[in-house]
């Protein structure tokens, strides 16, 4: 299964999630709480738009001289002992990090949360060969345990409730006390026994970048639990896989999306944890350190003079939680792991518009996601660009050729009115209840007013002077 | 052809032979003029997220650290300058598991921001191996007034990028339950930080 | 001395909701104000642009844009058609100069009231409990922020309530009604409940598109309450 694209359009997936009663209530209630934590936080900063506009810039201009600025990084990198390597696809990331990993000897792996990963389906590549990966990040854990998928960047089990996690850790962790409540704090702690023993003895980390600065060569992971310091600091073979898009040029570029991110984010001033390094330091730290930059078609997105700004998303996940089609459908309807508005113009982008033809079309338009995100994507305008290349059903582009065939001069504007106002016969007491498909869309859930007896342009011609 | 030069032809190929670059506008808050009182919003940021913080006069530091981790075993770094009765160093470097055992961890700081209550280490002498600040199940973390800087800006402007980094907003937390937040989960679970106030100190525990 | 203005009447309010443009021109004229209709108008675009069939749209742009292209101010009771003129059409017209001039001189109907024309009691009274949802576009395309809001305010005898969650989409979104109908739904039911929380007999909105999916879920659910464009109530007097 490819972990950019779902097997069911988004509008089919997505009737399944508003069925589940629970998954309504767990999202409503996680989205609306980091909503106003990000809004109380937000407002406390006075130059928010300015840091945004500097954000939008820096990646901006990152992306017109991207080959400069990874060539810089590689350089860089390489200089303070570390090692790059370049990944056309996700085939060609997985057979680099397994090859790695294999000649470390390790058969388990000790990993960070990372979209990167994630995408390229890095755990069932290592799997098949023999290799154990453990998600650190508790609700990575809780999905892999529940042998699950997220449904949010940020907070990947924010589909499940309390009760459900308990009793996912009683059923999958080994050792687990068998009185297990299901308080927030006792979960967590069970999970903290859990890990502790794999940090200590791991061998090998793999984790994801937030940032990589090319001028000095330094990666940044922004945390909050402390398993992503584990996994940079304790083991001795670190292995990065950062898409290409996540360089930036200057360490002083830091100063701005460290301000952005955690706010935009978790809702924070600042992150608990945010963990930086170059190469290798001797005697701290990781020995050997591999960064792996990965392509699978970021530099498609690039080619797109709209939709490159997709490649800006420095995957705070704001734009979900506002969202309120994500609100109601949670991340699994979208098929992708990247979920919610960015997911719908960044999936369909990475996949080639045919296989996530319906994402496009999951948005209502309503804005609220270009206002909060903290490097200006404007996700409304590459939506609309994005259905304008999606493949249309025959009968809707039929009836599409048909009301723009009408609506191209006054005269046949006049005569479809005269046609719509036939509708009339079908109403009782001014409403239409019932239409066939596809209309039955809307008439599956509301009434439809009847049309007027007189437009208005009969009525200003009646009651006017000509114009 | 090699994935690199594939992946940088495909990005040259993408943005074009003369790709225009926006001017990064750098006009936002710098130097944190706002804030008027740093060292007080510190104290209240790293409050805020459930730190621990103590303030003392310098001339009383080892009397207060020693008060604060009386019956510890505390470990500090190999060249730290400072230490407290019965401590630890790290030197050679302990074993994972001797860090895991030991009551807390006491370091220095490479700096601190005011406006997000976070402390940096840059793994200097005082503050040590990043491991060492990462296993014990506290950190009592010492900031001198003149390590304090009032913005984010200010803090990464001050920090040597080729050093390893380690910036730290209250104890470790997850929010991952319903967006409960739970304090203390794989890093120390509690963070004990003692302010040095040439001016204004001696207050103790505010 | 009063303006000349010419009325965008949009597609939707002139074949289903002709009482929203009616109700748009007695404000208008009210405040002493000439307003003119171009009878080649016909629809601003924005279903054909925000679908995807970006060829017939422009087409519609071009016509839209020759209609009004003449005219000093052009006024319409929405924002989202207002919108879509002002940030979709110079993208999507052959001639973007002359569709940024057009978008120019073009308001909807609130912004035009308090921003053009400085007014916010336009001599309207409307004795009844009403809850304002503003639409997202209104909202976030256009800003208008509370500028509806204070010209209901000034309504004589009105009840105004503030409407729970206000700037939460109500699940319209164009074709999307249609595309995702069961989101849509979803989206309408927390509208609606919202609504009838306030205990309001009249929502109302700067959009009729909006207020059609509103209104229609209200009927359907049988809740009673009524549905008036802002234009409506403005145009009301005893």
């Amino acid at each position: 299964m490819n972990p950019l694209h779902g097997i069911e359009p988004f509008p089919v997936a997505a009737r399944k999630a508003l069925a589940d009663k629970q998954l309504r209530r767990n999202l409503g209630h996680a989205t609306a709480t980091i909503r106003d934590k990000r809004a109380r936080v937000v407002a406390e900063v006075p130059d928010w738009e300015e840091l945004r506009r500097a954000g939008e810039a820096i990646k901006a201009a990152t992306m017109a001289r991207l080959d400069e600025h990874l060539i810089e990084l590689e350089k860089q990198v390489t200089a303070r002992g570390g090692r790059v390597h370049w990944a056309r696809d996700a085939a060609e990331a997985n057979r680099i990090v397994t090859e790695l990993v294999q000649a470390t000897g390790a058969r388990e792996v000790v990993k960070v949360k990372s979209m990167a990963t994630q995408e390229i389906g890095l755990n069932e590549a290592l799997e098949a060969a023999g290799i154990a990966a453990v998600e650190t990040d508790l609700a990575e854990l809780i999905v892999q345990l529940g042998h699950d998928r997220p449904s949010h960047i940020l907070v990947p089990a924010i589909h499940r409730n309390r009760t459900e996690i308990r009793d996912i850790f009683l059923r999958e962790m080994s050792g687990v006390d068998p009185d297990l409540t299901d308080d927030p704090r006792q979960l967590a702690m069970a999970a903290r026994a859990h890990l502790r023993a794999k940090f200590l003895t791991a061998k090998v980390a793999v984790s994801g970048a937030n940032f990589a600065v090319a001028e000095t060569g330094t990666i940044a992971v922004v945390e909050s639990e402390g398993n992503g310091r584990m996994c940079l600091t304790l083991p001795e073979t670190l292995i990065t896989v950062m898409g290409i898009e996540k360089v930036v040029p200057q360490w002083t570029d830091l100063e701005v999306f460290l301000q952005l991110l955690p706010r935009s984010s978790t809702g924070e001033r600042m992150n608990p944890y945010t963990s930086t390094w170059t190469g290798v330091t001797p005697g701290d730290g990781p020995q050997e350190f591999h960064l792996v930059l990965l392509d699978n078609g970021r530099t498609s997105v690039l080619a797109d003079e709209v939709g490159r700004s997709a490649l800006h998303c420095i995957r705070c996940s704001a734009c979900l939680n506002v969202c309120p089609v994500y609100e109601r459908t949670g991340g699994h309807a979208y098929g992708s792991v990247y979920p919610g508005p960015i997911g719908a113009i960044l999936s369909p982008q990475l996949t080639g518009i045919k296989n996530n033809a319906s994402l496009p079309y999951a948005s209502t338009l309503c804005g609220a996601c270009y206002d909060v995100c903290p490097v200006r994507i404007d996700i409304p305008t590459i939506l609309v660009h994005l259905r304008a290349q999606a493949p249309a059903p025959a009968a809707e582009a039929v009836a599409m050729a048909g009301v723009a065939w009408a609506m191209a001069g006054p005269r046949r504007f006049r005569f479809a009115e005269f046609l719509l106002r036939l509708g009339r016969l079908l109403g009782r007491r001014g409403r239409i209840r019932r239409l066939p498909p596809p209309l039955s869309a809307w008439t599956a859930s509301r009434d439809l007013p009847v049309p007027a007896a007189q437009t208005f342009r009969q009525w200003w011609r009646s009651a006017r002077r000509p114009q | 052809m090699s994935a690199r030069d594939e992946i940088l032809g495909r990005i040259r190929g993408a943005v074009g032979p003369a790709p225009a670059v926006p001017p990064v506008p750098r006009d936002y808050d710098v130097s944190g003029g706002h804030i008027t009182e740093p060292m007080e919003l510190l104290a209240d940021r790293l409050r805020d997220y459930a730190a621990t913080v103590f303030t003392c006069a310098p001339a009383d530091l080892d009397e207060r650290l020693a008060d604060i981790t009386r019956g510890w075993r505390v470990a500090v770094p190999a060249q730290a300058r400072f230490a407290v009765p019965g401590a630890v160093r790290d030197d050679p470097p302990l074993p994972y598991s001797d860090l895991d055992a030991v009551d807390a961890v006491l370091t220095g700081c490479a700096a601190a921001c005011a406006d997000t209550g976070t402390i940096a280490l840059d793994a200097g002498p005082d503050q040590g191996r990043r491991a060492l600040t990462l296993i014990p199940d506290r950190h009592v973390c010492v900031v001198h007034a003149d390590q304090v800087v009032r913005s984010v800006p200010e803090l990464v402007r001050r920090l040597d990028p080729h050093r390893p980094l380690t910036f730290i907003s209250g104890p470790s937390a997850t929010s991952d339950i319903e967006l409960n937040r739970v304090e203390g989960v794989h890093g120390p679970r509690s963070l004990i930080v003692v302010l040095v106030d040439p001016v204004g100190s001696g207050s103790g525990r505010r | 001395m009063g303006m000349r203005i010419a009325l965008f009447a949009t597609c939707l309010a002139d074949a289903m909701f002709p009482e929203v443009a009616i109700a748009t021109v007695t404000v208008l004229e009210r405040l002493g104000h000439e307003v003119v209709f171009p009878r080649g108008q016909t629809c601003c675009g924005q279903m054909h642009i925000n679908t995807g069939y970006q060829r017939q749209a422009r087409k519609l742009v071009g016509h839209h844009v020759d209609v009004f292209e003449p005219y000093d101010a052009i006024v319409a009771p929405s924002g989202s058609c207002v919108g879509s003129v002002r940030h979709q059409h110079a993208a999507i017209a052959r001639d973007p100069v002359l569709a940024e001039r057009v978008a120019a001189k073009t308001w909807e109907l609130s912004e035009f009231l308090v921003d053009v024309l400085g007014v916010v009691d336009v001599g309207a009274s409307f004795p009844h409990r009403v809850t304002y949802h503003p639409t997202c576009h209104s909202l976030r395309m256009l800003r208008v922020g509370d500028k509806p809001l204070r010209l209901l305010r000034a309504v004589r005898g009105i009840e105004l309530v503030e409407l729970p969650a206000a700037d939460q989409c109500c699940g319209f979104g164009g074709t999307f009604a249609l595309k995702n109908a069961d989101t849509s739904a979803a989206m309408l039911a927390d509208k609606m409940r919202h609504i009838v929380q306030t205990d309001a007999e009249v929502v109302t909105a700067g959009d009729s598109s909006c207020l059609m999916h509103i209104g229609g879920g209200l009927s359907r659910a049988g809740t009673g309450v009524r549905t008036l464009h802002l234009a409506q109530i403005l145009a009301s007097t005893l």
